[in-house]
C-alpha cells in the first residue's frame, strides 16, 4: 500500500528540496540569518577548543581590563575572560534554546494535530491549551524551581539538574501557539480532496495524519520552530537576569548580561557582549524562519 | 602648619561664623532625601524596617539617642541617668529619667511623663504585635510621679537599662493621638500611623505609602532656630544605583541612604563632583556561617537538627583550612573598598569588645591550609577532591542574590578548590532569604546547605543580646518554627554558661572582657568566619552641610542641624 502511494511523494523530491533550497537563497535576509546562526553556532561550541582560557578562573590581577590582545572581548570585575564566558555562556543559552524548543514544539505539534484531527479530543484540548495560556510564566518558574531543583540536582547534578528544570519549565509555557496554528491548518486540511481520497481506499489515521497532514503542516511547524528558539533564549536570560536558574559561577548570556548592567557606565562593553549575542541569535532565527515558511509553502514557491 | 594655611582657616571661620549665628528656622528652603526602599508607614513600633524607623525619626523622638561614636546622648531627656548620678539605682532594679523642661508637640500641647508611659504601653499591649517588643523587656511598671519625670522598674537586675525609650527603634508618642489604638487595633489606625504628632524638628504634611513624604519644619521644635529647612521632600523606591546617582551625579536629591554598590562604581559617580560618599563603621560583618548539622535531604524532618551531626565540618581541622584559604583583604577590597574592613572578628565594635586575638587570619595561608587538611588524614583524590574515609569535601555554599556577594562566592570558590575543597554555589533572591517563611526551605535559618553567608549587626551598643544568639537554645529547628539566631546551631555548654554571665555583671570593663571572650571561643572554634566588617554607605550633596553619618542610630537623627551650603 505504502507502495501505491510512494511515486506521488517521492518523485519529485530531488527537485523539491532543490526548489526549496532555491526559494530559501533567494530571501537575503534568511540566508544572512542562517549563515550567522550557523556561525555563532560554530563559534560558541568549536571555539572554547581554540580559545582554551577557562571561563570560570579567577586571575584577580587582570581585572576590569579593556578589550586587547590577550583578552579580545576585554575582562570581568574579577578577571574571568570575557570571551571565553561568551563562548561557555552560548553554549548553555543555545542549548537551552534548542532544546526547549524541540519540546515545545514536539508537544505542540502532537496537541495541534490531535485536537484538529479528531473532533472528540478538540475541545478538550483546546481549553487545556487556553488553561496553560493563562499560566503566567515566571511565577510558575519559581514554584518549579523551589519543588524540584533540589531533587532532580542530587540526580543528575546541579548544573544539569537546572538545564532539566529550566528546558522543560520553558518547554511546557511555551507549546501553545504551535498547538493552535497547527490545530486551524489540520482542521482546512482534513476536508481537502486529497485526504478525502485517501481516506476513501482505507487509509489509517495514523497514515493520514503521517503521509498527507504533517507535511503539509510542516512550513508553520518550521516557523514557531525558529521563533521557539528565539523565546526560549530570551526566557533563559531573563531567568539568569532574574538570578533563578544556574548557580551564579556559571556563565549563559543571561546572567553575564545582569552581572555587567552595574558596570553599564564604566565598562559598556561589558553589557554591548552578551546583548549583542542574544539580539543577533534571535534576529538571525527569525530570518532564518522568515525564510523556510516562505520556502516550505508550495503556494509561495516558484513565485 | 604655614602662614597660608592659618590665613585660609581664619577666613573660612569667618565666613561660616555669620552664617550659623544668623540661621533661622525655615531658611534654607526644602531638602530632598531619597530611599531606594520606600516607608510604609511612620510608626517604628508597627514595622522593623529600617527604612521606616528612619523615616519616623524625623517625626518622633526618643529620650536619648547615639551619636555617631555609639555614646548615649540625651535627647528629650535633660541627662542620661547612670548609676553615678543617681539616674539608675544601686540595684539596678529602676531608671530614672527626666524630661527636658519646657517641651511642645507639634500640635502645641505639652510632652509629659504620661506620653513617655503610653509609648510603653502601646508597645506591649495585648494583641499589639509590636515590632519594638524586645525593647520593653522585664519591666514590670513605668511611673510617672510628676510631669517631667518617668522610673522606670525592671524584674530583673539590668546591668543595661539603656533599651526601654532609647534610640530610633524606641520613640516616645502622644498619647493623646494614639489612645485609641491600642492592640488589635493598632494597625487600623491610619491617620495616626501616617502623620503621627511629634516632637522632632518636622512634621508630616502628606504621606503617600511607599511612595513621596513631604514634611515641614515643627513651628513647636524646642530650638527656635532650627530645622534649618523649611521643607523635607523624602522619596522612597527606586534602586541603590539610581539612588546614588541622582545624588552624585545629577544632584536632584541631597541625601542618598544604603548604597551597596561595588567601590568603583561608586567612585566614579563621586567623580562627577556634585557629592559626596560618606561611610561609617557599626557592627555590621559580612560572614561565613558554618553547618554542624547534616542536611542530607534522607533524613526528612531531621534533615539539619543537631540530631545529625555534619560528616566533615564537625573536623575542626577542616573548618580551620576554610577559614585559612580566604584572602579577606583581597575580598574586602573588591567588594567595599572603603567601606569595608577586613575582620577576623564577629563582634568588631565597638573598639571596648573588640578582639585581637584572632587576627593571624587576615593573611591567607593556602599551603598551611594543605597542611593541616593533610595531617587530618584527609587526602586528594584522582579528581583534586580531598575525602577521608568515603567522605568527601564537597559544600553547598548558599547567599541571597547580590552582586557583590555572587564576586566574594566565585573568590571563595576558587581558593577552596586549591585546598581541595569543591564547592557548589547557591544564589537564592534576598526578600526569600531572609524572609524567614517556615514552608521555604531556602531561608537562612533553614540553612539546608553547608556555609552560608550573609551580613548581621545589632542594635545599639550593648552586644549581650547578640552574643547570646549562639547558645544551643537559640537554634533554629522545627519546634521553633525554624526562628532563632544559632544559624550554624552551635551548642558548647561552656559558651552558654559564659554568655548567661553577661546579664548579671554590671562593669563595662567586665562586660567588654566577657563579650571579647565570647567572640575568642566563636572564632577558635570556627564557627563562623567573618569576612569584611561592613560600613554604612550613605551619599550626600556637596550642597548640603551637617551630615554625620552614625550607625548607632537613625542616620537622620541630626536633620535638626543640617543646613544648606551655597
Amino acid at each position: 500500500m505504502n507502495e501505491t502511494r510512494a511515486p506521488q511523494a517521492s518523485s519529485p523530491s530531488r527537485s523539491q528540496w532543490a526548489e526549496i533550497w532555491h526559494q530559501f537563497k533567494m530571501h537575503r535576509g534568511a540566508l544572512l540569518g542562517a549563515i550567522i546562526f550557523v556561525l555563532i553556532i560554530g563559534t560558541v561550541f568549536i571555539g572554547p577548543l581554540l580559545w582554551t582560557i577557562d571561563a570560570t578562573y579567577i586571575d584577580i590581577r587582570a581585572r576590569n581590563q579593556s578589550p586587547g590582545w590577550t583578552h579580545p572581548f576585554g575582562t570581568d570585575q574579577l578577571g574571568r575572560d570575557t570571551l571565553a564566558r561568551m563562548m561557555v555562556g552560548g553554549q548553555t543559552s543555545i542549548a537551552v534554546g534548542l532544546t526547549a524548543m524541540l519540546l515545545a514544539l514536539s508537544l505542540g505539534s502532537v496537541i495541534g494535530v490531535l485536537a484538529g484531527f479528531f473532533r472528540r479530543l478538540d475541545g478538550p484540548l483546546m481549553r487545556l491549551t487556553d488553561l496553560f495560556l493563562s499560566l503566567p510564566l515566571l511565577p510558575l518558574l519559581l514554584v518549579m524551581v523551589l519543588l524540584f531543583r533540589e531533587s532532580l540536582s542530587s540526580i543528575f547534578g546541579p548544573e544539569s539538574g537546572i538545564f532539566i528544570l529550566i528546558v522543560v519549565a520553558i518547554g511546557i509555557t511555551s507549546w501553545m501557539p504551535t498547538a493552535r496554528i497547527v490545530r486551524g491548518d489540520v482542521l482546512a486540511l482534513k476536508e481537502r480532496e486529497f485526504v478525502l481520497a485517501a481516506r476513501s481506499i482505507g487509509t489509517t489515521n495514523l497514515g493520514l495524519i503521517s503521509r498527507h497532514i504533517l507535511p503539509n503542516v510542516l512550513s508553520p511547524i518550521m516557523v514557531s520552530a525558529t521563533l521557539g528558539i528565539a523565546n526560549a533564549i530570551i526566557t533563559e536570560s531573563a531567568l539568569s537576569f532574574l538570578g533563578l536558574g544556574f548557580p551564579p559561577d556559571f556563565p549563559t548570556w543571561g546572567r553575564l548580561l545582569i552581572d555587567a548592567t552595574v558596570y553599564l557606565q564604566d565598562y559598556p562593553e561589558r553589557v554591548f557582549w552578551p546583548g549583542l549575542a542574544i539580539s543577533l541569535t534571535v534576529l538571525s532565527v527569525n530570518y532564518l524562519g522568515d525564510g523556510l515558511r516562505d520556502a516550505l509553502d508550495p503556494r509561495i514557491r516558484g513565485r | 602648619m604655614n602662614p597660608k594655611k592659618i590665613f585660609a582657616a581664619c577666613a573660612l571661620s569667618l565666613a561660616i561664623a555669620p552664617a550659623s549665628a544668623m540661621a533661622e528656622r525655615g531658611s534654607d528652603g526644602q531638602v530632598n532625601i531619597i530611599y531606594w526602599q520606600a516607608p510604609s508607614i511612620m510608626n517604628p513600633y508597627l514595622s522593623g524596617g529600617t527604612k521606616e524607623l528612619e523615616a519616623a525619626s524625623l517625626v518622633i523622638e526618643p529620650l536619648a539617642r547615639y551619636d555617631q561614636d555609639g555614646n548615649l546622648t540625651p535627647w528629650l531627656a535633660e541627662s542620661v541617668p547612670t548609676v553615678a548620678n543617681g539616674g539608675v539605682s544601686e540595684d539596678l532594679m529602676s531608671i530614672t529619667w527626666k524630661l527636658k523642661s519646657g517641651l511642645l508637640w507639634s500640635d502645641g500641647s505639652p510632652v509629659t511623663s504620661t506620653d513617655v508611659k503610653f509609648s510603653w504601653e502601646y508597645c506591649t499591649a495585648e494583641g499589639g504585635g509590636c515590632s519594638q517588643a524586645e525593647k520593653y523587656l522585664d519591666i514590670t511598671d513605668v511611673e510617672t510621679p510628676d510631669e517631667t519625670t518617668v522610673v522606670v522598674r525592671f524584674a530583673i537586675p539590668k546591668p543595661f537599662p539603656y533599651n526601654p525609650f532609647v534610640g530610633a527603634q524606641a520613640p516616645i508618642i502622644q498619647k493623646a493621638q494614639f489612645e485609641n489604638c491600642m492592640g488589635a487595633k493598632a494597625p487600623e489606625c491610619t491617620d495616626q500611623n501616617f502623620y503621627p504628632i511629634g516632637t522632632g524638628p518636622f512634621a508630616v504634611t502628606e504621606f503617600r505609602p511607599n511612595d513621596v513624604i513631604t514634611l515641614e519644619a515643627n513651628d513647636n521644635y524646642r530650638d527656635p532656630s532650627k530645622p534649618a529647612f523649611a521643607k523635607v521632600l523624602f522619596k522612597g523606591g527606586g534602586d541603590a544605583n539610581a539612588a546614588a546617582r541622582s545624588v552624585l551625579e545629577t544632584g536632584e536629591f541631597d541625601y542618598a541612604w544604603n548604597l551597596q554598590l561595588a567601590p568603583d562604581v561608586l567612585a566614579s559617580m563621586e567623580a562627577a563632583g556634585k557629592g559626596k560618599v560618606i561611610s561609617a563603621f557599626g557592627t555590621s560583618v559580612e560572614r561565613i556561617m558554618i553547618n554542624f548539622t547534616d542536611i542530607d535531604p534522607a533524613l526528612g524532618d531531621e534533615r539539619g537538627t543537631i540530631a545529625h551531626p555534619h560528616p566533615f565540618l564537625t573536623d575542626i581541622n577542616v573548618r580551620k583550612a576554610l577559614s585559612m584559604a580566604i584572602d579577606r583583604v583581597l575580598l574586602t577590597e573588591i567588594g567595599y573598598g572603603p567601606a569595608g574592613i577586613p575582620t577576623c572578628n564577629v563582634l568588631p565594635a565597638p573598639a571596648i569588645y573588640a578582639s585581637t586575638a584572632n587576627d593571624a587570619c587576615l593573611t591567607q595561608d593556602i599551603a598551611g591550609a594543605n597542611e593541616i587538611l593533610e595531617n587530618a588524614g584527609w587526602v586528594k583524590g584522582a579528581d583534586g577532591v580531598r575525602a577521608k574515609d568515603g567522605v568527601r569535601l564537597s559544600i553547598l555554599y548558599q547567599t541571597s542574590t547580590n552582586a557583590v556577594r555572587q564576586d566574594y562566592q566565585a573568590l571563595i570558590k576558587q581558593w577552596w578548590s586549591e585546598i581541595g575543597v569543591e564547592t557548589e554555589l547557591r544564589n537564592i533572591n534576598a526578600s526569600v532569604f531572609f524572609g524567614s517563611d517556615p514552608g521555604s526551605p531556602d531561608t537562612f535559618q533553614k540553612f539546608f546547605a553547608d556555609v552560608e553567608m550573609y551580613t548581621n549587626n545589632f542594635d545599639g551598643t550593648d552586644p549581650e543580646s547578640y552574643m547570646a544568639n549562639w547558645q544551643c537554645d537559640q537554634r533554629p529547628r522545627p519546634e521553633t518554627q525554624w526562628q532563632g539566631n544559632n544559624m550554624p546551631r552551635y551548642c558548647n555548654d561552656e559558651y552558654d554558661k559564659l554568655s548567661m554571665s553577661m546579664a548579671s555583671v554590671g562593669g563595662l570593663e567586665e562586660r567588654a572582657a566577657i563579650a571579647r571572650q565570647l567572640n575568642d571561643m566563636l572564632m577558635q572554634d570556627y564557627a563562623m568566619l567573618p569576612l569584611t566588617h561592613r560600613g554604612r554607605v550613605a551619599a550626600h550633596s556637596n550642597r548640603l552641610g551637617g551630615v554625620v553619618m552614625n550607625t548607632w542610630d537613625s542616620e537622620l537623627w541630626n536633620v535638626a542641624d543640617w543646613t544648606r551650603i551655597e
